[in-house]
């Protein structure tokens, strides 16, 4: 009898937390469609929410064949319960109004671009390969939530206590995609990703320039909310996936 | 036992993918996309490497089931597509002939380097129904992934621009 192949459980838990972030992040922007504030950001939602799907189902692929039990990527969203996703709690947050859509997008775009850049160079050739398809898109994803972060930030006295008041409720969040733990530092130490201490200089930094030019002010101190990436969530993540999964729950192994 | 004089070689197998169209924009075919990265004989299977525009793109599993459908009527039993990643697709795979298809469609092609006037980020893109450069962008994204909507403020008229990228 073969012995069973040891998994890579650093490069599995890579793999899930970088997916989930766009699949559950997908599935709240999706929530838009039909409903944003004009119709080209209606299609801009649903475009975005598109590429993080597609992103998603390489990331999520590349975990099922880490895994080698045979799950597939969409075993893995549709089956796994709460406390088996990997997203940072940002992601997770509610859509509020289009301006707190709008600010958990950019703080997310904003992380979510130099780490795939960085990721690119990773010593595995399957992390590499996805993250340079995905940083294309990334980048233009943060084009435009930074042109609009400006825009209103800078805009009417309305627009801009709006986006200030989705800065100080989400900026708390932003630290969990750059705050690393065991799993991190064995991924940096094999190369296979960042030291997520150089994506958060980079990350806050550009931050810090780019809300200036809104005129926004992120909250000074402080505390930084996580635990999602460990998987411990916040009670909105059960709905979401109550909702995303139903369809797989009620008639398993459905297919259209 | 194979006849391997019977199997027709991968560039005339390309020549025959080249009537495959884009199942969004069906005036632009696969391999004028760049989409078909090459074709090659694995014993008797032929492998068809593709890349994927958008990771999202809805057409890709239509993309694939044409390029098999259309192999199979030229009499090729066996066929394997194989998804690649890397190099990322690029824009900068559009022929010139196929940008001028693009235009004539309606749909102004994407602005590269060598043709840019003013800068990649915000690109001057010629109105592809009136030729002013007059022209502005309405949103970033459009009717597929790969296009965003834009509108010429000289003949009044919007159209597609097939973004960069």
């Amino acid at each position: 009898m073969k012995a069973a192949a040891k998994i890579d459980m650093a490069l599995f838990e890579l793999a899930l937390r970088m997916g989930d972030n766009d699949i559950v992040l997908a599935q709240r922007i999706s929530a838009w469609c039909g409903h944003a504030p004009i119709l080209e950001e209606d299609i801009a939602l649903a475009n975005v929410a598109l590429d993080l799907i597609g992103q998603t189902k390489l990331w999520l692929d590349l975990a099922g064949e880490i895994e080698g039990a045979g799950r597939s990527a969409d075993d893995l969203a549709f089956l796994r319960d709460a406390r088996a996703y990997k997203n940072a709690l940002l992601v997770e947050r509610p859509n509020g109004d289009f301006a707190y859509t709008l600010m958990r997008q950019f703080l997310f775009d904003a992380w979510h671009l130099p780490m795939l850049r960085a990721l690119k160079s990773s010593s595995e050739q399957r992390v590499a390969d996805i993250a340079e398809k995905a940083e294309k898109e990334a980048r233009y994803h943060l084009e435009r939530t930074e042109d609009l972060i400006i825009r209103l930030g800078d805009g009417t006295q309305e627009s801009h206590s709006r986006m200030q008041a989705a800065l100080d409720d989400l900026y708390p969040f932003a630290g969990e995609f750059v705050a690393p733990d065991a799993i991190d530092d064995e991924l940096a130490s094999r190369k296979i990703a960042p030291a997520l201490s150089e994506i958060g200089a980079l990350y806050f930094d550009y931050l810090e320039t780019a809300l200036a030019e809104a005129t926004l002010k992120a909250p000074v101190d402080a505390p930084v909310r996580k635990g999602g990436r460990k998987g411990l969530h916040s009670e909105e993540l059960g709905y979401l996936l109550a909702e995303m999964q139903f369809l797989q729950r009620a008639y398993p192994g459905a297919k259209w | 036992m194979t006849d391997v004089s019977a199997k027709p070689s991968a560039a005339e197998i390309m020549v025959w993918l080249e009537d495959v169209p884009d199942p969004e924009i069906p005036v632009v075919s696969v391999v004028d996309l760049g989409i078909v990265r090459a074709v090659a004989w694995d014993g008797d299977e032929l492998v068809v490497t593709v890349t994927p525009t958008y990771s999202g793109c809805p057409a890709t599993a239509v993309i694939s089931i044409e390029i098999e459908e259309t192999l199979r009527r030229r009499g090729i039993a066996k066929v394997r597509i194989k998804s690649q990643l890397s190099p990322a697709w690029s824009t900068d795979w559009i022929g010139a002939g196929a940008r001028e298809k693009l235009k004539a469609y309606g749909i102004a092609p994407p602005v590269d380097d060598a043709r840019c006037i003013g800068d990649l980020k915000n690109p001057i893109v010629e109105c592809p129904h009136c030729g002013s450069n007059a022209t502005e962008q309405v949103a970033r994204f459009g009717s597929t992934p790969c296009k965003a909507s834009w509108r010429c403020r000289d003949c009044l008229e919007p159209f597609d621009y097939f973004k960069r990228f």
